[in-house]
């Protein structure tokens, strides 16, 4: 992190050209402007989507007090810092930039704009003004994880994994190791599809994976193409992955992982209309309702829908963690002793997989 | 009825004039888009052309339109030299990839020194990864008789799975904590590509693209090789007579292309974008396809054609955000301006006669429409 507190300072020195410019940012009278970077379109059905509806709860909640825009399909890089740079000449004084890679482009803009607020999603990157969010995934998992396990016939699970970052990585080992937890037997396959998004590419992976025995697929990726090809070879299962993916149910989709974005904004907004507003690493889970756990259909037996919703709660009321010891490396070598818990530090750079994973991460 | 008459010799006029009435045409359909949409079409059409030049943040978005269009024209200069002669490298957005690529990684190998030579010798790396990245569909052409569109064309690919590995191998950032992406090299001074000149949006990318459009100018105007190119694409036959050698052309093209994607490729890795990452290209290599034929393969044509694109990028954006119009509408939008540029080529080639529907037209005169240019 030192060279990141370097290189901040280092760019502080190409900051003010915005501000000798003396270019016109709009006046703030009136409503709050509240803009939202999005990497998809707001109609992917996942990912953006619940961004999207998290921002109309914004607007809902606060009515004439705030106002919103958002840009959509933003790519991740120089065109990301024109797009806030734009928000905010256009008035905005509090910005959500929902995709890890918008992450150098939040901070670039940050630092010429001091008096705005940033709050980026799954970035690990923060100042002053800038301030970065992200979700428990990986306890929606231990439940996925649950009910897979119990689930599969052929002992083989899957998951479509987008990128092997530690958010992936942590949603890998907590599936895996839940799912082993209720049937010793079983097996996972990763597939990496290397997109958030893209339907044909997740088609391919759910397919591939359908070919070689797996019946309970996972995915990391925001498209509903996976329910789909499941949906076609039959006797598959799936989760619904950031948004319920209700279509699906009762079978493939059985359940499923939903974001819930809404309490985290709605605050963050409260938080600068009170002048309250401090930067801050912010990572709410199941309790704190930011990740949900879509309806259970009837097509998992009762007792399995019991087990996986008495974990849900454990979870939620902090009384079980998803990563506990003892659990092992996949090398083998001890990572978590009996009863200890992972760090968060530890969880946000994770990059090994647990013991019984077969396979490397990429890298 | 109406019919067409093949010109003998395509109409320089409408050759300049088919560009503009394309460009008006997308702004009418557009609107009716809009409009459709129920958004304001004058003032949707005014968001994109008007405001990002003379709008309220014009000095902000201005330099902007600098940054956007100086690798569209850097790469689409590359390209206009093979397009002449009939030699279709499709790939640029690989080697533009490789470029970053080759660049980034000779500039990281020196990673923390200071030396002022590192930037120079990354700009070197970048438009050498970029040729030789050309020179494989080049050589395949050359030596087997492959076709280069498909070989350039499928190498992109490759190019896109070898980025993915980089940004999560070799080049990762090791202070990252495991996210994919290098290092930011627009704040590592000895890589930097920063804006030169305060306010302008002009980092070395956009000037390598000023000097790409003067040099094109002269080779073609007043070099031999110009002159090999552009015989070579009117008549191979006269060409060969003249002493061209094809296999030559085929390598020369495809390295002049490929060179100048690899430093559109290394400018944008050490300025705009600053790292590489997954996602690091955004498809300036496939937009730049446009911007040459929309500036007619011509230097000038395309240092407006490359502003032009700019602008609709730039507006776009601006109307997205303003007008909360779709980005699918704008990608839409921006799709109509190069099917009405195609459409309306063939004015450039043909007459529109008129002519009562009992005489009917000989045979002969009722040409098919041809492109052109080959396929394009």
């Amino acid at each position: 992190m030192n060279l990141n507190r370097r290189t901040l300072l280092a760019s502080g020195a190409t900051a003010a050209t915005l501000a000798t410019l003396g270019l016109p940012v709009r006046a703030q009278e009136g409503p709050l402007k509240v803009g939202f970077i999005y990497v998809g379109p707001i109609g992917d059905g996942g990912w953006t989507f619940q961004h999207d509806q998290a921002r109309l709860a914004v607007e809902e909640h606060f009515g004439d007090a705030v106002e919103t825009v958002y840009q959509e399909s933003v790519p991740e890089g120089a065109d990301a810092e024109r797009a806030i740079t734009q928000m905010i000449l256009g008035g905005a004084k509090l910005i959500f930039t929902t995709s890890f890679g918008f992450m150098d482009a939040t901070v670039n803009v940050a630092t010429k704009f001091p008096d705005v607020k940033f709050e980026h999603a799954t970035g690990y990157k923060r100042s002053d003004n800038v301030a970065t969010y992200d979700a428990r995934f990986y306890e929606g998992r231990a439940v996925m994880g649950t009910i897979a396990g119990r689930m599969t016939k052929t002992n083989k699970i899957g998951y479509i994994g987008s990128f092997p970052i530690p958010e992936n990585i942590q949603g890998i080992n907590s599936a895996f190791l839940h799912a082993k937890k209720v049937n010793p037997d079983v097996e996972m396959v990763v597939i990496w599809a290397y997109t958030w998004f893209d339907p044909a590419k997740e088609a391919d992976a759910a397919k591939a994976m359908i070919e070689q025995g797996v019946d309970v697929i996972l995915q990391h990726t925001d498209s509903t193409a996976p329910q789909a090809a499941a949906q076609e070879a039959g006797n598959v299962f799936t989760f619904g992955q950031a948004s319920d993916m209700a279509a699906f149910k009762p079978t493939p989709r059985i359940s499923s992982i939903i974001d819930n974005w809404a309490p985290y904004y709605i605050n963050r907004v409260q938080a600068v209309l009170d002048g309250s507003w401090q930067s801050q690493a912010f990572w709410g889970g199941i309790g704190e309702g930011e990740v949900q756990i879509g309806e259970i259909t009837e097509a998992v037996p009762a007792e399995v829908k019991a087990e996986a919703e008495a974990l849900r709660d454990r979870i939620a009321s902090k009384e079980y963690h998803p990563f506990t010891g003892p659990i092992n490396k996949q090398d083998g070598t001890p990572w978590l002793a009996e009863g200890q818990v992972a760090t968060d530090e530890e969880l946000a750079g994770l990059n090994f997989y647990v013991e019984g994973l077969s396979g490397d991460i990429p890298s | 009825m109406i019919y067409l008459e093949k010109r003998p010799t395509p109409s320089r006029a409408w050759a300049l004039a088919t560009p503009l009435l394309a460009v008006l045409a997308t702004m009418i359909v557009g609107g009716l888009l809009f409009a459709a949409m129920g958004k304001d079409p004058v003032l949707a059409i005014r968001t994109i052309f008007w405001d990002p030049l003379f709008g309220e943040f014009a000095s902000y978005t201005r330099p902007q339109l600098l940054i956007k269009a100086g690798p569209l024209i850097l790469i689409a200069i590359g390209l206009s030299f093979g397009f002449r002669a009939g030699i279709w490298n499709i790939g640029a957005e690989g080697q533009y990839i490789l470029g970053a690529l080759t660049g980034a990684a000779v500039g990281l190998a020196f990673y923390p020194s200071e030396s002022r030579l590192i930037f120079p010798l990354m700009v070197l790396a970048g438009a050498l990864g970029g040729m030789a990245w050309a020179l494989i569909p080049g050589l395949l052409k050359v030596r087997f008789g492959t076709n280069e569109i498909l070989v350039s064309l499928m190498l992109v690919y490759v190019a896109t799975n070898l980025l993915a590995y980089a940004a999560l191998g070799p080049l990762q950032n090791p202070e990252g904590m495991g996210f994919p992406g290098s290092r930011n090299l627009s704040q590592w001074s000895a890589s930097a590509n920063p804006e030169l000149f305060t306010g302008t949006g002009i980092h070395w990318g956009v000037i390598a693209a000023g000097l790409s459009v003067l040099v094109a100018y002269v080779l073609l105007a007043r070099h031999a090789f110009g002159f090999a190119v552009r015989l070579a694409g009117q008549s191979p036959r006269a060409a060969a007579f003249a002493g061209v050698s094809p296999s030559r052309l085929v390598l020369t093209c495809m390295a002049i292309s490929g060179g100048l994607a690899g430093l559109a490729g290394v400018f944008e890795v050490t300025g705009p974008a600053g790292q590489i990452s997954i996602d690091f290209n955004v498809g300036y290599g496939f937009t730049a396809i446009i911007v040459a034929f929309l500036g007619r393969l011509h230097p000038v044509g395309i240092l407006l054609a490359g502003l032009l694109m700019a602008l609709t990028y730039i507006g776009g954006e601006m109307a997205q955000l303003q007008l909360s119009l779709p980005a699918a509408a704008i990608q839409l939008f921006q799709g109509m301006l190069l099917f009405f540029l195609l459409a309306m080529d063939v004015l450039t080639q043909f007459r529109v006669r008129v002519r009562s529907g009992r005489a009917q037209a000989p045979q002969a005169v009722v040409a098919q429409p041809k492109p052109a240019q080959g396929t394009h």
